[in-house]
């Protein structure tokens, strides 16, 4: 089997905790802040932080590389600022992004810092249960933890984006094929974190399907 | 300690990591930092550079300043409260700034207690010199750490030493017996549950981030592999000849510190830095990381 290596964008933001977090569920990890460095991974995540420095800071050739893996199926996970860059639309205000995932996101639609929040226990929906039970037989689908720092917030979404947990009604883990992405941060939840083991799952079978 | 609010403030500054945090005085100043890549801005009504030379009492930043600031861009906002002065940072608690730094450059309000931090729902950051004044901060509340330096001096020695200082007190403590980690704790002013942590993770519970006299994307990049995870640049930027590029300049020194070529093509073709100053010229009183304790 291929080297278990995820890739973490390591431009700026809360790589670390994405790292620790891989690495308690067995992952190895590579940071990543150069297009060569997309070569060897089987999986990507890209980090909360902020999505106007994370833009700012990736070259060309870096963004041309993510995106064509991206687009031949590389599972990816992105969190909060990860979330703005691979979205369709950004407002609040409106910036550029990748457009690979199809939301239109509110950039710090929460609030600000004061109104950032822990919610304890996030809902899976009916099929984030079925994806779970599917994919990770012995993971319980009882609530999951939130945290949301000057959180993006999803507005729309297209027909071919699933919502996995919602909040009221309101998506904030959506998945589209090969790309999963919350505008919350699982990487500083206690414990395991559910959405990772999730993406870890994508990751296995990426490799497999290389082998 | 409160372990939630704790845990999203922390949060935040890990969100920081691997950037920089620029000081700006207006809503021009913080659009050109976000354009540059800042991760941050912090919101003041004169750069240490100016404090320094006009003398008299630095107070928190003319409210209308940090408003406007705030509304011209969508990253982090922070601002600073004096030493102490726990109604300046009401004040900014309530305004909603992101962050506060109770810091050093201005003039300290109380001489024998700091903010605590702890009763707010904003996260601070807090200047120090070695390990032990980062422990009291932390026990106080702060979220973040910063290593003082010698702000507004362009002088990157003291940031130097107090990034050493920490990191290695640090792996000391690694290798010191319970009973010695008690003594520490006395010696330090701080919790032993503190300082037991601190030995067992090999690194402080917060995220420890550098300032005070960077000038250049070189310098930034010193304090990241001397273990600094983000970099706060004061008068450094808008005090030289070509902020815009050295402000992209120095963002890019960050994310790559470990690529001496990278770091070769950003320091390439920049205009002067700020002028700099001996820090053994300062006065007693001249040198603002004497304040706090």
């Amino acid at each position: 089997m291929a080297g278990n290596t995820v890739g973490v964008l390591a431009l700026q933001g809360d790589f670390d905790a994405h790292i620790k977090a891989l690495q308690k569920l067995g992952a190895s990890c590579q940071e990543v802040r150069r297009e060569s460095e997309l070569d060897s991974i089987s999986g990507l995540v890209i980090p909360g932080g902020e999505s106007t420095a994370l833009l700012r800071l990736a070259d060309k050739e870096l963004i041309s590389k993510l995106l064509n893996r991206v687009v031949d199926g590389l599972p990816v996970l992105a969190t909060c600022a990860g979330l703005i860059l691979l979205a369709k639309e950004v407002l609040n205000p409106q910036q550029n992004s990748l457009g690979v995932i199809d939301v239109s996101v509110e950039r710090n639609g929460y609030g600000r810092q004061v109104d950032s929040f822990i919610d304890p226990a996030l809902a899976w929906t009916k099929e984030g249960r079925l994806l779970i039970q599917d994919r990770l037989p012995e993971q319980s689908t009882e609530n999951t933890e939130g945290v949301f720092i000057r959180a993006p917030r999803i507005k729309d979404l297209g027909p071919g984006v699933e919502v996995l947990i919602a909040r009221d009604t309101e998506p904030v883990f959506v998945r589209q094929k090969n790309i999963l992405a919350s505008s919350f941060h699982p990487e500083l939840a206690k414990g395991q974190s559910v959405v990772h083991k999730l993406f870890l799952s994508f990751v296995r079978d990426n490799e497999s399907s290389q082998d | 300690m409160e372990a939630e609010p704790l845990r999203l403030k922390v949060g935040l500054a890990e969100m920081l990591k691997g950037g920089v945090i620029m000081d700006v005085i207006n809503a021009e100043q913080a659009s050109i930092a976000e354009e540059a890549g800042a991760v941050a801005v912090m919101a003041l009504e004169r750069v240490p550079a100016d404090i320094r030379r006009e003398g008299g009492v630095a107070r928190m930043a003319n409210i209308e300043i940090i408003e406007n600031i705030m509304r011209a861009v969508s990253i982090p906002v922070m601002a600073k409260v004096r030493i102490g002065h726990f109604v300046e940072a009401q004040i900014l608690e309530s305004l909603g700034v992101d962050f506060i730094d109770e810091s050093e450059v201005l003039t300290p309000a109380d001489e024998a207690y700091h903010v605590k931090k702890h009763d707010f729902s904003v996260p601070f950051v807090c200047g120090a010199k070695d390990l032990g004044e980062a422990l009291r901060r932390i026990y106080e509340g702060a979220a973040m750490i910063r290593s003082k330096g010698e702000a507004g001096t362009g002088n990157i020695v003291e940031a130097v030493r107090h990034m050493r200082s920490i990191v290695t007190t640090i792996k000391e403590l690694g290798n010191q017996s319970d009973e010695e980690l008690v003594q520490v704790a006395k010696q330090f002013r701080t919790s032993y549950e503190l300082v037991k942590l601190v030995a067992e993770r090999g690194e402080l519970p917060v995220p420890l981030f550098s300032a005070g006299g960077v000038a250049t994307p070189a310098d930034a990049a010193l304090m990241m592999q001397l273990g600094a995870q983000t970099v706060f640049v004061g008068s450094g930027v808008f005090k030289s000849e070509d902020p815009h590029a050295r402000a992209r300049a120095i963002v890019k020194a960050v994310t790559h510190f470990k690529e001496p070529e990278a770091l070769l093509e950003v320091s390439r073709s920049l205009r002067g830095a700020m002028p700099g100053i001996e820090i053994s010229t300062l006065s007693p009183e001249e040198r603002l990381q004497d304040r706090g304790w």
